[in-house]
């Protein structure tokens, strides 16, 4: 069915309100749009890496989450819920659970447990193709612990392990494209994706994704008012510049063919995107104006690539399927 | 009738795990326990039992994986060493305080470094704080009767804890001995089927498993788990009284080999206490008033029981097989010593003996020599040296 704004935010939150995320954060909205991907009256097990997500919304006696809920630690979320996704389809074999039960799986992490200490977990995971969807919010850096540097940061981000200083202007190295790597896994279903617009574009992927038997991967832009340095409310104009610069290209992979879901028709400069973030301030000094030009740079040959691989992937597709 | 057969333990494990057809098993190979998923996925894949196997990436992603099943309301196996142990270290934590009864055989190996393969029990001992029951095997059978007495020990409702089952990697897993298999039948009768009361699979009741809890409650959840573990003895004696009532072979916390009138013990773990038992006959042979103690259960601790054991005694050696790199002693000396103090047991002197370290063979003889150092300790006025080595090459300098 065609996706509906009006009838998605009738939906209840499945994340409740009254948790502890920050104001302008974009983790809790893009849990609730991926949670919206479930058919209502499904029944989801959820789990989530240590970090910010899951220490603001369990905090014990308190819990935000309205689905079964786990989190044991920070590196192992994809094991975790391929554990129960284990359970479930032993005790669904043997009779144990009623017939109607029909439970989905879906892990969080940020890019801390997800492209880093989690990765392993992630990557095993997903390869043993266990039915689940393992959702990565990405904010760019180690913000639970107060913004420290992940391998999903930009090159010459401001963090507090990659301070921007006299010397060495910020990270040094360039971001870890995680998408790909999980791409690789050929697993059924791999996207890319952020809250915009309408959040149509994450909550149809994240419904394809529940729904696609096996292993899928979403990786969803996630700003931090705090790591990044924008005004709150600015939130959603950030996840836009993002996609508009193709910076964070919208795209899914279904089984190994490349869609590119969003190409805007004005592909605004990178710097547009990077202006107002307090995290690439320095950027924007006089005589720096080199580092904006390799961030462009590396944005182009990004999303160059992608444009190639969807051509690949869907020539080699129409070939298969006896085409031209 | 029971059957009687002749496997290793590895495999009498592996047959436990059959009769008992957990719901889930992830699993990691690592000598010398890898035989016990290799042996399990056969079961799997023949359609010998209803598992869910989960051949997961690493031992971290065992335990936790053991843990989202268990949460989710499965009955969960899996099985490691050393190394596989070290590297679960912090969910077997997350594992004790979510109370999730998870039954794990530890094949006892030297934990790295440098690396070793092959057995003694600085793994196990490791984790002996992680807040899980622990059995210790002697042979082959206790293996295979430990871990069918430990899913009811850790599913017990006043329980909820998880259960290592650690036996010695290659001396005993690797052994053949003749065996006394139960019957598939009993075994199901007596195993019975897990019912968990909250598991996140019921779409009736949603639950959160693994809260941030800081310090309001975690005083509170950790006393929870203290108690459980002391709560356990009881249980443990309730389980191997219908263990016994089955099979007619008698367990209790502790097993007690001639201390009747025993002057001189030895306390030791696994499978040293078959040797030591030989040990103790020939020197009774000699007239020499030799016992030996062998807990059975190191987690919860028989403190009480290891200690009236020795009240008679004039001198006891601890015999531990991971130094305790304290200054002190071995784990099994500390704890032994510190609740023979409580227990107001302060007459017999006490010495540590590190033995066996990295599969360090230990014979017959090793084991007749600390029997003898021991009638020279029980003269002295106070013993001098109390952290000592058996079999260590080169001398102590």
């Amino acid at each position: 069915m065609a996706y509906n704004f009006k009838e998605e935010m009738k939906k209840q939150n499945r994340l409740a309100s009254g948790h502890r995320m920050c104001a302008g954060c974009g983790a809790p909205v893009a849990v609730n749009a991926v949670l919206r991907g479930l058919h209502e009256g499904d029944h989801a097990v959820i789990g989530a890496a240590t970090g910010c997500l899951e220490v603001s919304t369990f905090m014990y006696p308190y819990t935000a989450w309205k689905d079964s809920f786990i989190h044991t630690a920070f590196e192992c979320a994809g094991a975790t819920v391929a554990g129960a996704e284990a359970a479930y389809k032993s005790l669904k074999k043997q009779g144990k659970l009623p017939e109607d039960y029909n439970t989905k799986f879906i892990a969080f992490g940020g890019d801390g447990g997800t492209y880093d200490i989690g990765l392993q977990s992630l990557s095993g995971a997903m390869e043993r193709g266990h039915d689940m969807v393992y959702v990565c919010y990405d904010n760019g850096a180690y913000m639970n612990t107060g913004i420290q540097r992940s391998s999903a940061t930009p090159r010459f981000a401001d963090t507090t392990t990659s301070p921007a200083g006299k010397v060495v202007p910020g990270k040094q190295q360039k971001r870890k494209d995680l998408t790909e790597v999980i791409a690789n896994h050929h697993i059924p279903y791999v996207a890319q994706t952020a809250a915009i617009n309408n959040f149509s574009d994450i909550t149809t992927k994240a419904e394809k994704a529940i729904y696609t038997e096996g292993g899928a991967f979403l990786n969803v832009l996630a700003p931090c008012p705090r790591g990044w340095g924008y005004n709150t409310e600015d939130l959603m104009q950030i996840n836009k510049l993002a996609v508009d610069t193709c910076y964070w290209p919208l795209y899914e992979v279904v089984d190994g063919v490349y869609h590119i879901t969003y190409k805007p028709a004005n592909k605004l400069p990178v710097a547009e995107f990077l202006k107002p973030q307090r995290r690439f301030k320095h950027i924007f000094a006089p005589g720096n104006e080199w580092m904006i030009e390799e961030l462009q740079k590396e944005v182009d040959e990004r999303w160059q690539r992608l444009l190639e691989l969807e051509e690949i992937t869907n020539k080699t597709q129409n070939k298969e399927n006896g085409g031209e | 009738m029971s059957i009687r057969e002749r496997l290793s333990g590895n495999e009498a494990v592996a047959n436990a795990m059959r009769q008992i057809n957990p719901d889930v098993v992830a699993a990691f190979p690592i000598t010398p326990s890898t035989e016990i998923p290799q042996y399990f996925s056969t079961f799997v894949n023949n359609g010998q039992v209803d598992t869910e196997f989960v051949p997961v990436e690493s031992e971290h992603s065992a335990m936790s994986a053991c843990i989202g099943a268990s949460s989710a309301g499965a009955r969960v196996m899996t099985a490691t060493s050393a190394n596989g142990l070290s590297l679960m270290w912090e969910m077997l934590y997350i594992a004790s305080s979510l109370r999730l009864p998870i039954v794990m055989s530890c094949v006892n190996r030297a934990v790295s470094g440098p690396l070793n393969i092959h057995n003694d029990h600085s793994d196990s001992m490791g984790a002996r704080d992680s807040g899980w029951i622990q059995l210790y095997g002697e042979t082959n059978q206790e293996a295979y009767d430990n871990i069918l007495m430990a899913i009811r020990i850790a599913e017990h409702k006043d329980i909820q804890l998880p259960v290592m089952n650690c036996y010695d990697g290659f001396i005993t897993s690797h052994s053949i001995e003749n065996i006394e298999l139960i019957e598939d039948d009993k075994v199901k009768a007596f195993v019975g089927t897990r019912k968990p009361e909250h598991y996140l699979l019921n779409k009736d009741e949603q639950i959160a498993v693994g809260p941030l809890d800081v310090q309001p409650f975690l005083f509170e959840h950790k006393f929870q788990q203290a108690r459980a573990m002391r709560k356990a003895k009881e249980v443990i004696r309730e389980v191997q009284k219908e263990f016994y009532e089955m099979t007619g072979r008698k367990y209790d916390l502790i097993e007690e080999y001639k201390m009747e009138d025993a002057e001189y013990a030895i306390v030791v773990l696994n499978s040293t206490a078959g040797t030591s038992k030989e040990a103790v006959d020939r020197l009774r042979e000699q007239g020499i008033k030799a016992g030996l103690i062998k807990p059975r259960v190191y987690r919860p601790f028989p403190g009480e029981e290891i200690a009236n054991a020795l009240k008679n005694v004039k001198a006891v050696a601890v015999l531990d097989k991971a130094d305790g790199l304290n200054a002190v002693g071995g784990p099994l000396f500390t704890d032994t010593t510190s609740a023979m103090l409580v227990n107001n047991i302060t007459s017999p002197k006490a010495v540590s003996y590190i033995y066996g370290i990295g599969g360090r063979d230990v014979r017959v003889e090793d084991i007749e020599a600390v029997y003898k150092d021991l009638q020279e300790v029980a003269n002295e006025d106070k013993v001098t040296d109390v952290y000592r080595y058996l079999g260590l090459k080169g001398g102590r300098d």
